[in-house]
């Protein structure tokens, strides 16, 4: 609208004012459509997150109203006598995502780096590719490559060194402290950090490239090394879409199901050790949903469903809020 | 993921709804334990060859398939755990055994063969209840003489999702173990005190294989695939028996069906020197008074094809078939209380 009476006024010489006119309103209307279609396209996202969340509320309302808030800090999960809570598997998603964070962050930054800045160029594009394919692999084939493979080898050589050498120390130890297993917490956390890995780090490789290249060799002229143009030019031209592929990535972690079924040890209890067997959200749900017999098991799962979205949120939130102090001191600098 | 679960319950239930909607007499639609699975679809495969009738099996679990029969929405529901008299007539329904199987233990101790390691129901039970923690403990040594047993601390295996298996097994310790049926209780799924969680008898089965020194529960066809190492368990009448076939049978065939109503009986622990002590029942429900009563009649007739001529493909799944005066009983019971 704006860029069309600008042009009309602009010309000195005019046209008859009809066909302007006309001309305008045409404009004007076709782009009344795109606008609306948009927004109808943007809302829709709204409408089905809106909705889902929801259904999943109204689904879970029995087990909030049984429960009450005691639902939410509960460790019992007993089909038997009607007693659920959600404390475990709300842990376990947080800790197996976290833990997945921890490995996939930097390793997906390292991979982005030396793609983008340190590998021949012969190199970029196959590795670029695999990335690709990675991130196309079914869950349920990361989950049974992480039960016949991984799991062994965690059960032999990992959690037996980890509970002999970090089990005592005095802070971290409790958490390494445990039987060797070979599936728990920390399995499933590095799992799902194999499993974030291709989506975190072509995303990064992807901003990294758009990085103006001038902007990169006026670095190098002025004598940078690669390690300084990474972190004083490449990471803060394109920090804001690196966080929104960590965001994805941690998405994926919290919600994951398959794989983090197949390893996680799925057994209803709290324990301070990421050695031993614990439950997600999602896992339990996936597993428990068959066979749920009664209406307050069934409600008490979709309102782990309603749980998860909360979980996501806040997370979410959380992320977001770091990112904004975050750009205040980078201003305030 | 949550989402799509919910949607895919939702499909199910749409799917259902519109193959009733839609489809022939001849087609009939059932819904239940995934447990029977297997020997339902290969029967209806023969049926339909045979008879030119259609069978449509989901296989979404005991609790779905009652949930469905009861919504009239399937012509058949099948459970592994038999509904109460008081139910079924509250419902209108009619309860009768399919098939039956078995559940053992298995364990993955070095150098122990099938069938060597000997437990009983409460040891099984103080085992699961993490009172005994090692193999070579005196109570698990007095029993096997002659096998040296590890001192290696037991890791306990069970299912995750809640499962007919799961039902029989913890339904035989509550039998033998007054602590276990009052600290844990029995259902498709329980609060387990100690172990690790595998999804499906295939996630124990794995579980079991590559955890050393633990002990869990499959069906009996899972453990001799897997080539797991199970144990012989000592039944009601003091022998200890080797899961097989003909043990399962013989504890289907002890059971006291005849004073059971409407079939309520669960075959754990059963009587008789040569029974299996952990033998599981498949049930199917159908109404006594079908609004349709064209297709009830069908689904009966598939049942009564399946109990007559579909034993031996029952027994090649590892299934065993009905011991013959119970297929009599049931097409009594049929007689005498379907309504078509």
């Amino acid at each position: 609208m704006s860029v069309n009476t600008g042009t009309t006024a602009g010309e000195p010489l005019m046209r008859p004012m009809s066909a302007e006119t006309r001309r305008a309103h045409r404009d004007a209307f076709s782009d009344r459509i795109f606008r609306r279609t948009v927004a109808a396209a943007g809302l829709f996202v709204l409408l089905v997150l809106g909705g889902a969340a929801f259904s999943m509320l109204w689904g879970g309302r029995d087990a909030f109203l049984t429960f009450g808030p005691e639902f939410l800090w509960s460790t019992e999960w007993d089909a038997v006598n009607h007693r659920f809570g959600a404390l475990v598997p709300i842990y376990g998603t947080i800790v197996t995502a976290l833990i997945a964070m921890i490995i996939a962050v930097p390793v997906s930054f390292g991979i982005a780096v030396y793609l983008t800045e340190v590998a021949p160029t012969w190199l970029r594009t196959p590795v670029g590719a695999a990335i690709e394919l990675l991130a196309g692999i079914p869950s349920i084939i990361y989950g049974m490559w992480g039960l016949f493979v991984f799991v062994p080898f965690m059960g032999e050589y990992i959690s037996p060194w980890l509970n002999d050498n970090i089990g005592e120390w005095p802070i971290l130890g409790p958490l390494f402290r445990g039987p060797p297993l070979g599936m728990g917490m920390l399995t499933a956390g590095i799992v799902l950090a194999v499993m974030v890995i291709p989506f975190i780090s072509s995303v990064m490789r992807e901003v990294f490239l758009t990085v103006p290249t001038r902007l990169k060799e006026s670095a190098y002229a002025l004598g940078s090394t690669t390690t300084e143009v990474v972190w004083d030019v490449v990471l803060p031209y394109t920090r804001s879409a690196v966080i929104g592929g960590i965001f994805l990535g941690l998405g994926r972690a919290l919600g994951e199901t398959m794989a983090v079924t197949f390893v996680l040890g799925n057994a209803h209890r709290l324990s301070a050790s990421l050695l031993e067997p614990g439950n997600s959200i999602a896992a339990t749900i996936a597993n428990e949903f068959t066979e749920a017999d009664s209406d307050i098991y069934l409600s008490s799962l979709i309102a782990l469903g309603f749980l998860l979205f909360v979980v996501t949120f806040i997370v979410l939130a959380i992320a977001k809020l770091m990112l904004s102090r975050l750009n205040r001191q980078e201003f305030a600098k | 993921m949550s989402i799509s679960i919910k949607l895919r319950a939702v499909a199910l239930g749409l799917a259902t709804v519109f193959a009733v909607g839609t489809t022939q007499a001849a087609d009939i639609t059932g819904a239940g334990a995934t447990f029977v699975y297997p020997i339902l679809s290969k029967w209806s495969d023969t049926y339909n060859k045979e008879t030119g009738n259609k069978i449509n099996y989901q296989s979404i679990g005991s609790g779905g398939g009652i949930a469905q029969i009861k919504a009239g929405t399937v012509d058949f529901g099948s459970s592994d755990k038999p509904l109460p008299p008081e139910e079924l007539e509250a419902a209108g329904l009619a309860q009768f055994p399919s098939v039956i199987g078995g559940v053992v233990p298995v364990v993955n101790i070095e150098g122990v063969t099938p069938g060597q390691l000997k437990l009983t129901g409460p040891l099984i039970a103080d085992i699961f209840l993490g009172k005994v923690t090692k193999w070579n403990d005196p109570a698990i040594a007095a029993i096997n003489e002659g096998l040296t047993l590890p001192s290696k601390t037991i890791t306990i295996v069970h299912r995750s999702d809640g499962s007919g298996t799961t039902f029989n097994w913890v339904n035989y310790l509550s039998k033998v173990s007054p602590e276990w049926r009052e600290k844990v209780g029995e259902g498709t799924s329980v609060q387990w005190p100690y172990g690790l969680g595998g999804k499906g008898n295939e996630g124990v089965a794995a579980y079991v294989k590559q955890v050393k020194n633990s002990i869990g529960y499959v069906e009996l066809a899972y453990a001799v695939q897997n080539n797991m190492s199970y144990a012989a368990v000592k039944n009601a009448a003091g022998k200890f028996i080797i899961p097989s076939d003909e043990t399962f049978q013989a504890a289907a065939a002890h059971a006291d069906w005849k004073n059971a109503q409407d079939f309520h009986l669960i075959i754990t622990n059963a009587p008789g020197e040569d029974s299996w002590p952990i033998a599981a029942t498949n049930f199917i429900l159908m109404y006594k008074q079908p609004k349709d009563a064209t297709r009830s009649r069908h689904a009966l007739d598939f049942f009564k094809w399946a109990l007559e001529n579909g034993q031996q493909q029952a027994s090649e799944l590892h299934f065993v078939p009905l011991p013959k005066d119970l297929v009599e009983q049931i097409e009594a019971y049929w007689a005498a209380q379907i309504k078509l």
